[in-house]
């Protein structure tokens, strides 16, 4: 089990934009360098990207939260 | 009607700039804030304070019944909505109104006509203000050709139903726009649903030259001209009062322009007038109107010592202009560069760290707006900009040498600045001669003139 961590303060979002589904679901499969979120910091959008391979097990923060840097933002199994 | 209780519906470093020009008023101050900007300047520096939502702009900064709600519950008699977020909103400005408060700025009516591009151009044409040539209002393909053999090529085809940059499209000659327009008229139809175009005389590589004016409602004045052509994805990040390229009589037309048109509306409080020049045909244009206090306001103030903020609130509390134009008189040159919370060197990442030491820049002819303090926490959740440093010189070669040596003693640390980016310009022999355009910083920055040696060794 590990975690994925912000790599900035900012707005962290599950999905690409508000009509679409999220990144990732529970149960799919992660490889290194996917997508699971946004983080919005001073209008800029920053991809989040798994840096170790795994199962997505969920989001641990709300779409459009305030996070903080070094939060964890999803947990792979 | 004079304003006694002041509310400031913004924040970073406008809101400090408003709060002080306020209480040198002898007005009381109230400075709202987001959750996320407890600990901001304005906060501290204000007489009170109120929160009025969430980090999220949506639901503070931008939040209108969040606003007023804030300022009655203080008792507040008028709102400074500062630049960005609220203060060019028609909706908002009516409230205010409604609401039976003092906005500080134009009517909400003045806003609404200025923030409309056609209402503008009109308003503009009206008052004898130069536009862009273009076509009277919407044509099709076949009128096109005959309109652009009027205006002159290169022309700038627009969809008339568009907003933003879609389908536009710049023809060369009439051949080209021959291919071109019915293209631009299939993607107009499938965007918009409207196959109608607009066709405007492109200006290539053109200056952005604008006008700062004041008004009371009853007449209005000029404060010179500003040049701010050192812009990256359409944001300013160099600006100059005055605009070393004009000669006196262009200049002294362009200001008359501005006042026309400030007349014509009634306007009332700060506002700028912006237009492109055309360097080789020695002319200028209007473009669009902003009805509110800019971010480079600054470099006026340092040329003719008129506090431009402090003036907009005493208009807007009801009294009349206290200058004349004779009276306003410009010395010397003036520059502003704009600090960012961003990595220069890493395409401008954001770059938002605990300010952990400050040392601001200091000396004759130089000033530093901004909202730090050692010790304070960027907020993610707002546009980059931490301040900006200004100077005066006698001459424009003199200002960019104080330049350089303010951004030089001055030490932010804890955080990334574009202060490299600005030392770099400062010593790039274009940037000195003043040889410089709207499209001239993109491909400066592309062909890699900002590195970290250069920009340690400027």
């Amino acid at each position: 089990m590990s975690d994925i961590q912000s790599p900035l303060p900012g707005t962290f979002y599950h999905k690409p934009s508000p009509e679409e589904p999220p990144f990732k679901a529970p149960g799919d499969a992660v490889a290194v360098g996917d997508q699971i979120g946004l983080i919005e910091v001073m209008k800029t959008f920053i991809a989040v990207t798994a840096d170790i391979a795994g199962t997505f097990k969920g989001y641990n923060v709300d779409d459009a939260t305030p996070v903080t840097a070094g939060a964890v933002l999803a947990e792979l199994d | 009607m004079a304003i006694q209780r002041l509310f400031i519906a913004n924040r970073g470093e406008i809101a400090v700039r408003v709060v002080k020009a306020a209480k040198a008023l002898g007005i009381h101050t109230i400075q709202a804030h987001s959750e996320a900007d407890t600990e901001m300047l304005a906060v501290k520096l204000a007489d009170e304070a109120i929160c009025v939502g969430p980090a999220q702009s949506k639901d503070s900064y931008l939040n209108i019944p969040a606003i007023l709600e804030a300022a009655k519950s203080t008792k507040a008699d008028a709102i400074h909505p500062g630049y960005g977020f609220l203060s060019e909103s028609p909706a908002f400005a009516r409230a205010v109104e409604e609401a039976g408060l003092i906005f500080v700025g134009p009517s909400a009516d003045t806003i609404e006509r200025m923030g409309d591009k056609v209402a503008a151009r009109q308003a503009a044409e009206a008052a004898g203000v130069p536009v862009v040539p273009g076509s009277d209002g919407r044509i099709d393909v076949s009128e096109a050709l005959t309109v652009a053999e009027k205006i002159g090529y290169p022309v700038m085809i627009k969809a008339a139903a568009g907003g933003g940059g879609r389908g536009i499209r710049i023809a060369k000659n009439e051949a080209e726009l021959k291919t071109l327009a019915p293209q631009a008229k299939a993607e107009a139809e499938a965007a918009f649903g409207d196959g109608g175009l607009y066709i405007e005389r492109a200006i290539l590589s053109p200056r952005h030259i604008e006008v700062q004016i004041l008004g009371d409602g009853e007449t209005a004045v000029h404060c010179y001209e500003r040049e701010c052509s050192l812009q990256r994805r359409r944001q300013k990040v160099w600006e100059e009062a005055g605009a070393m390229c004009l000669d006196d009589e262009t200049r002294e037309n362009l200001c008359a322009s501005a006042v026309a048109l400030a007349k014509a509306v009634n306007y009332r409080g700060a506002g700028t007038l912006e237009y492109l020049y055309d360097e080789a045909a020695n002319e200028f244009y209007f473009i669009e109107m902003n009805t509110r206090i800019q971010v480079e306001h600054p470099v006026t103030e340092m040329v003719t010592g008129v506090d431009l903020v402090a003036e907009m609130i005493k208009v807007c509390g009801g009294a009349a202009l206290s200058m004349t134009q004779d009276e306003i008189k410009k010395t010397g040159h003036a520059i502003e560069v704009r600090l960012c919370a961003e990595d220069p060197f890493l395409n401008f990442m954001p770059w938002p760290g605990v300010v952990s030491t400050l040392k601001e820049p200091t000396g004759d002819g130089v000033r530093f707006d901004h909202f730090l303090s050692e010790g304070y926490q960027i907020p993610p959740f707002y546009d980059s900009l931490l301040g900006k440093v200004i100077v005066h010189a006698e001459s424009r070669e003199a200002a960019i040498d104080k330049l350089v040596e303010a951004l030089e003693s001055m030490e932010i640390g804890g955080t990334k600045t574009t202060a490299p980016l600005h030392l770099a310009l400062a010593s790039d022999p274009e940037v000195r001669k003043g040889a410089f355009h709207t499209q001239w910083l993109e491909p400066w920055l592309e062909a890699g003139n900002l590195s970290a040696t250069k920009g340690d060794a400027a």
